[in-house]
């Protein structure tokens, strides 16, 4: 494996040009509407330099920071996942008796930035959408061509609890470089770890120097830190055994007294892939097309079945997004659905906060044990 | 009159002891009904309880510009008739034989008269007619969801 | 080269109507012949996604002889909704998209040697019929097949013609009853569950099938489990919504169950807790 290098803050405009010039379109993190947005890179200069993040549930706001670091921020709205499974794509379209799917031209991107919990998001992604017995061929198609620039986190978010949930914040593997940045007297600069074999062949083409042991051991150790000073945690139990005891918890009224059920806790959520499709005709009838949405479970109708909704209250919708994110992922793929980003926290209007929420149903079952044990008392 | 052991086919006497059994045997007796009979009339006073072996009944009641309506058929193993348990002690429904029938016959009023002398009887001989009954208003709410409707009539 | 093999599991395969048959009132027999390709064999309980193009796609059990092998598809459909209801009108000649065959089956091949009983309400009848044509096709695989089938009246009681036919066979019994009084109609009359529960058992010998409405399911299981049957021989077909059917959209969850990839078939030692939560 090839050795630790050290890019500049001009090495990483570098690294830009590099991807693009190869073919790649960069995709990275940028300042626009008072918030970082992932959006196609130029070059490195409109990364978002020297701003960072403040987030708590249901507040997200950029502040300046003293520095000029470009990944001094935590995850905005949006995952990568907007970019491997699209909110739109056109399935197939139909004439005459022949269905015909539709094929865009493949896209080689290049994702600059991804954190360790968006790393994880992107392998949860790739078992649900690529690891079962169809997959989407799209998805497939995306992921196999992309190039992923890791970043490790040295400044966990307000909300992040990656730690606890064992992807971060250093990045798990999946990467083909991962860069750790250090702004101090010794100036401006990215510790660069090699993934693979493309991340080595596009490394060398950049101006950069090796690092030093020391060098590598500090940027690790600046990361690892990081684990100590997550804002929040999940409760230290088995989260899918806890989901599973908790059907009838009366934590579910509780939570949808507040719950709007509005999904935005599945539109930022990096591995909520749930989609819906919508089958249309032009005028004549004679040329028709599928098309495939994301959808939410927190819709009514996305459990509809004999003219109504299995799932109508908020309470049961939210149970099953927080049961399914925690628990039943792992009975249907392996693992579980959540890597720790605290993007649902941030994001829901009305704050709910996901461990926050399983630590009550720990506590809850607790106490409805302790109910049962003592005989004729009612907890 | 029939033998504790013929009326062990029957769940309702499952709590009764052999003795028990016995007692009720010496009040029952095997008949037959061809095809048409009409066990008991709607409105008439309600004596007679069938544990039906063979065969099936009819419950119905005369619904003008309906006809004769059939709103329950009992089968094997079923028990037919339960008014001469309460009052009024009148039939609710008309009972008749759909095809040839063989059932065990309670002759009920020497039955109750037994019962209220010996609770000790009269309690599990209840309950078992009571847990049929249960059994009999569960499908019978069943039927009222009208599970095979369409979604387009709601 | 399949769909799958391809990446495009969404991609339909175009069949066309070659007959097509009124059942009832609502409900409509298709048989559907490759128009090129033909999907792979189906086992009974499998699933099409069938759709109408332009119009939309639903999730419809095979209704026909899994053991026919000839590529052809039988589907009968109720008219519940605007997809439904395009698939019961199309005419024969009519394209239609077919994906599958998905789920898991009513695994008749492990219920060899054994007593067969089948309860089906309404148009769960549709989706058993390929236990019976598949049981038949091979009786002397199996000991006594029993058919228990509930329907809301006379008119609405699906394959009449051919259920009096199958009564007929040696062992082999068929219990029907209606929910609603029927002036044309000398049987019983009942919910579905008093014929099951008037059938005589060895449960240790019986395998059950049950098709129909969850609450049909929930009462027929709790007379079988009465009887002795154990929970794990009492197979059950669930139904949720789905868009893909390929375990990829989300929509057919039930607790941990995708009932597109662990159902629609499901024993009910598995099924009973997931039934029993409300708005699950």
């Amino acid at each position: 494996m090839t050795e630790a290098a050290v890019l500049s803050r001009a090495g990483l405009d570098e690294l830009v040009a590099a991807l693009i010039a190869d073919g790649y379109r960069v995709i990275g993190p940028t300042r626009r509407d008072d918030a970082i947005v992932l959006a196609e890179l130029d070059s490195g200069a409109q990364l978002p330099s020297g701003w960072g993040v403040d987030s708590a549930p249901g507040r997200y706001r950029l502040r300046r920071r003293a520095d000029e670091a470009v990944f001094g921020h935590s995850a905005g709205s949006q995952s990568w996942k907007e970019f491997l499974h699209p909110p739109q794509q056109l399935l197939w379209s139909a004439d005459g008796d022949g269905f015909t799917p539709a094929r865009p031209e493949p896209v080689r991107y290049a994702f600059l930035g991804v954190r360790a919990c968006d790393l994880a998001a992107i392998a949860t992604l790739g078992v649900v959408l690529g690891g079962g017995a169809h997959p989407d061929g799209g998805f497939a198609r995306r992921r196999e061509g992309l190039f992923v620039v890791a970043a490790g986190c040295t400044e966990p978010g307000g909300v992040c609890f990656c730690a606890s949930m064992g992807t971060g914040p250093r990045p798990g593997p999946g990467y083909d470089l991962a860069l750790t940045e250090r702004i101090d007297a010794d100036g401006h600069r990215f510790v660069v770890e090699v993934g693979s074999a493309a991340g080595e062949r596009v490394l060398s083409g950049l101006t950069h120097r090796g690092a030093t042991g020391a060098e590598v051991e500090e940027a690790r150790g600046a990361v690892e830190a990081a684990a100590a000073h997550m804002g929040r945690q999940m409760p230290a139990v088995d989260l899918r055994q806890l989901l599973a005891d908790s059907r009838e918890s009366p934590l579910w009224e509780i939570v949808a007294d507040r719950c709007l059920t509005c999904g935005n806790c599945t539109m930022v959520c990096p591995t909520c892939f749930c989609t819906t499709t919508r089958d249309d005709t032009d005028l004549t009838g004679e040329h028709a097309q599928r098309s495939q949405h994301w959808a939410s479970c927190f819709e009514v109708d996305f459990s509809y079945l004999h003219g109504g909704s299995v799932r109508v209250s908020g309470a049961s919708r939210y149970r099953q997004w927080i049961t399914h994110k925690l628990s039943t992922w792992h009975d249907q793929f392996g693992s579980s659905g959540c890597v720790g980003c605290g993007r649902c926290i941030a994001w829901c209007p009305v704050g709910i906060d996901i461990t926050a929420e399983a630590t009550r149903l720990a506590e809850l079952r607790e106490a409805g044990e302790a109910g049962e044990d003592e005989s004729g008392e009612q907890s | 009159m029939s033998s504790p052991e013929q009326l062990g086919g029957f769940p309702v006497f499952d709590r009764l002891t052999v003795a028990q059994r016995a007692l009720v045997a010496e009040v029952a007796r095997e008949v037959t009904f061809t095809a048409g009979t009409r066990l008991f009339d709607e409105g008439q006073p309600a004596s007679g309880c069938w544990l039906i072996r063979a065969g099936q009944v009819a419950l119905e009641t005369a619904v003008p510009g309906r006809g004769q309506v059939v709103v329950h058929t009992l089968g094997q193993g079923d028990v037919l008739g339960w008014s001469w348990l309460v009052p009024p002690h009148r039939w609710h429904f008309s009972a008749t034989a759909t095809g040839a029938v063989r059932a065990v016959q309670l002759e009920t009023t020497r039955l109750l008269v037994l019962a209220d002398a010996d609770p000790a009887l009269g309690y599990p001989l209840a309950l078992g007619f009571f847990e049929i009954l249960l059994g009999r208003l569960q499908s019978t709410r069943s039927r009222l969801l009208d599970l095979y409707g369409s979604p387009r009539e709601r | 080269m399949s769909a799958d093999a391809l990446g495009e599991p969404m991609l339909p395969v175009p069949y066309r109507v070659t007959a097509r048959r009124e059942e009832s009132r609502d409900c409509v027999t298709l048989r559907l012949e490759p128009c090129d390709v033909a999907l792979p064999p189906f086992a009974a309980g499998q699933f099409t996604m069938l759709c109408r193009p332009g119009i939309g796609e639903i999730a419809v059990s095979v209704s026909g002889d899994p053991s026919a092998r000839d590529g052809s598809l039988t589907h009968t459909i109720r008219d519940v909704g605007a997809v439904s209801r395009a698939l019961c009108r199309a005419q024969p000649g009519a394209v239609i998209g077919a994906r599958g065959p998905y789920g898991t089956s009513w695994g008749l091949d492990t219920a060899v040697a054994r007593d067969l009983v089948i309860v089906a309400g309404g148009v769960g009848l549709a989706p058993v019929r390929p236990i019976l044509l598949g049981a038949l096709a091979a009786r002397d695989a199996y000991r006594r097949i029993m058919l228990v089938a509930g329907a809301r009246s006379p008119a609405e009681l699906l394959f009449r013609e051919q259920l009096g036919e199958w009564a007929t066979l040696p062992g082999v019994s068929v219990g029907l009853t209606i929910d609603q009084p029927a002036a044309d109609w000398d049987g019983a009359v009942g919910f579905v569950t008093e014929p099951l529960a008037r059938l005589t058992l060895e449960p240790r010998q019986t395998v059950a099938f049950v098709c129909g409405p969850e609450p049909m399911i929930r009462f027929s299981a709790s007379v079988l489990l009465g009887k002795g049957v154990a929970a794990g021989d009492i197979r059950v077909s669930l139904e949720r919504n789905m868009k893909c059917g390929v375990g990829l959209c989300g929509h057919c969850q039930l607790g941990p169950l995708l009932v597109c990839r662990d159902g629609p078939v499901v024993d009910y030692a598995r099924a009973q807790s997931l039934l029993d939560v409300r708005e699950l």
